[in-house]
């Protein structure tokens, strides 16, 4: 195996993106993604069933079109790359049965990854981005999960600090606009819609940010709370009779998003002597979220690093990287012996390494 | 050199011989875990068979009916098994292999006229059946087995609410056969068999038989009861994903 600059293919199937991504090295070959988002649409959310199926088909075709587009044949590959976890379970085992064929059928060693840590791991394909610094503090905020985590080496020591107790941000978002009437998926659509807004214009609540919340939850989140505030506030509108002006209502409700996502980020990085912080997910994708994240980092003295927005979605090529991380620092295959593992904690950044 | 694979019920691989010479089989009875054990039983399939993935010619996948979450993880391995030695696929209907197997210990044994003459109508219809989850059995009608070695299907599979079963079987006047597990070997057999027919015996997609589990989320539920009034609507809708994460569950 070429552990020096290795030619790793990842498999990702924890959501509803099928990604299949190949790097050599840092080097990013391909990131290939089919998404299923569309046959959720009418659903307002992700069918766990929906994505499973959508991954079973869409699988094959995509690493065709990663190796046709990185110009590679399997046969090149040193490693085959899969996320455990975590993530629905049974898009999860999708991947992992189709890696673990591909694997034994190259007669190559398997990487089974984390992730969470994957979407940290993303960073390091920005070729554009100096090396990354340890520690950071780093932000992830998707659909599926909104979690800060101190990472003080990629590859070996990954702490979680706190995540949400309930809903995903990007969740939240899906939520808030389908009770504005917006469609799937919200992100975007609430963008779109808090644009001509006031974003001081309902003062919604910051989830587990009272004194009292400090104690116990200071990095954990919780969006229900707010999803609720939002629908009292809109159903108290309706009742009276009265206009509900959607443009202030998203903008309130994002900034109280961000507001906290950010907040608690920064206190993380205040309280851990970090001043660095990444931010990874789909939710990055979220200019508010961006502007607000380098705004207030700057004035504390913190630097940001967003990964390119392409890496931030669910990708194969983050858990690739990851992987080349992994052999780059000697680290064994996993044994064949491994599930999908739908909670599978973020210290857990490799997953049945043989010994 | 085909290598046949199945986690439609259980997890099943084996090895045979273009010629049907039986070369391996191993399996896992556990009901889950499918992807826990795919590759290890690939891994021991081969080793037992004394071969290597470069000596496989095609691959053979179980494509059900079976509950859908374990019964994708084998169809996943195959088509990955063969596109990293770029072999072709063959779907094969599950119960086939079943079905297969009961026809071959019928002519062997003589104890039962499943493979009597189709024409004459000496061959008697059975139905392979497994348990489908949620209170349902997968069931297949066959009769006989064709000139090419490979089991007649009367009917295609089909699922029955469990204490309906015997009503639909007594209408198709058909034995039940119970199958707790499938015969990878068996599966493989039929797609020898198959391919030396040159026919296509099974569609290339999954065999799921039941849609997807959703619930369309309802239009947002009232939170607050005084401008709702709905007094003691209190509860947030339980939204879809997590209704079928429920169900997911139980499936799996
Ligand atoms: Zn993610």
């Amino acid at each position: 195996m070429n552990r020096a600059e290795p030619l790793v293919l990842g498999i990702e199937t924890s959501c509803d993106e099928t990604g299949i991504g190949i790097v050599r090295g840092r080097t990013l070959l391909s990131n290939t993604i089919a998404s299923s988002m569309d046959e959720h649409a009418r659903y307002g959310g992700v069918v766990p069933e929906v994505a499973a199926r959508a991954h079973l088909e869409a699988l094959q075709p995509s690493i065709e079109a990663a190796l046709a587009e990185s110009g590679i044949a399997l046969a090149d590959l040193d490693a085959v790359a899969v996320t455990s976890g975590p993530g629905l379970a049974g898009a999860l085992m999708v991947g992992v049965g189709a890696a673990k064929a591909l694997a034994v059928s190259l007669e190559k060693p398997l990487y089974a990854v984390n992730h969470l840590v994957g979407h940290i791991a993303a960073d390091v394909l920005d070729a554009e981005a100096p090396p990354l610094e340890y520690p950071t503090v780093a932000l992830l905020v998707s659909g599926g999960h909104t979690s800060l985590l101190l990472v003080r080496d990629l590859t070996t020591d990954v702490e979680l600090l706190g995540e949400t107790m309930d809903d995903a941000a990007g969740e939240a978002f899906d939520k808030v606009a389908r009770l504005l009437g917006l469609p799937y998926p919200g992100g975007p659509e609430i963008d779109r819609a808090a644009a001509s807004g006031d974003p001081k214009a309902i003062p919604f609540p910051r989830g587990l940010s009272r004194a009292s919340d400090m104690a116990g939850h200071r990095y954990d989140f919780s969006f229900s709370g707010l999803k609720t505030a939002v629908a009292r506030w809109v159903e108290q509108r309706e009742a009276a009779g009265e206009p509900v002006p959607v443009a202030d209502v998203a903008a309130s409700f994002r900034e109280a998003v961000v507001d906290v996502l950010v907040t608690k980020a920064l206190a993380a990085c205040r309280d851990h002597d970090v001043p660095r912080l990444l931010l990874g997910g789909g939710v990055i994708a979220n200019r508010r979220l961006r502007e607000v994240a380098l705004e207030r980092a700057v004035a504390e003295g913190v630097t940001v690093r967003i990964p390119p927005l392409s890496l931030c979605t669910d990708n194969g090529a983050m858990i690739a990287a990851l992987t080349s991380e992994l052999i780059m620092a000697g680290r064994a295959p996993s044994t064949l012996e491994f599930g999908a593992d739908s909670t599978l904690p973020v210290t857990e950044i490799q997953v049945a390494e043989s010994a | 050199m085909i290598l046949g694979i199945d986690t439609s019920l259980g997890s099943a691989v084996a090895v045979v011989e273009p010629d049907g010479v039986i070369r391996s089989e191993v399996r896992s009875l556990d009901p889950r875990g499918h992807a826990e054990v795919i590759g290890t039983l690939l891994e021991r399939a081969m080793a037992e068979a004394s071969v290597t993935p470069s000596d496989i010619t095609h691959v053979a996948a179980g494509m059900g009916p079976g509950p859908f979450t374990g019964l994708r993880v084998g169809i996943a391995a195959a088509r990955t098994f063969a596109l990293g030695r770029g072999l072709p696929v063959v779907p094969v209907v599950s119960h086939d292999a079943v079905a297969l197997e009961l026809l071959l210990h019928s002519a062997l044994t003589a104890d039962w006229g499943f493979v009597g003459d189709v024409d004459d109508g000496a061959a008697e219809t059975f139905a392979v059946v497994t348990d489908a989850r949620r209170r349902e059995f997968a069931y297949t009608l066959y009769r006989g087995i064709d000139d090419d070695g490979l089991p007649i299907r009367v009917a295609e599979p089909a699922l029955v609410p469990r204490d309906e079963l015997e009503a639909a079987l007594a209408h198709a006047e058909a034995k039940r056969r119970d199958a707790d597990h499938i015969p990878a070997a068996m599966l493989a057999l039929a797609a020898a068999r198959a391919l030396s027919a040159g026919r296509t015996i099974s569609h290339a997609d999954a065999l799921y038989l039941r849609s997807p589990d959703v619930t369309l989320p309802h239009a947002p539920k009232r939170v607050n009861p005084l401008a709702s009034g709905t007094p003691g609507e209190q509860r947030t809708p339980v939204p879809a994903e997590r209704q079928a994460y429920q169900q997911q569950r139980d499936e799996a």
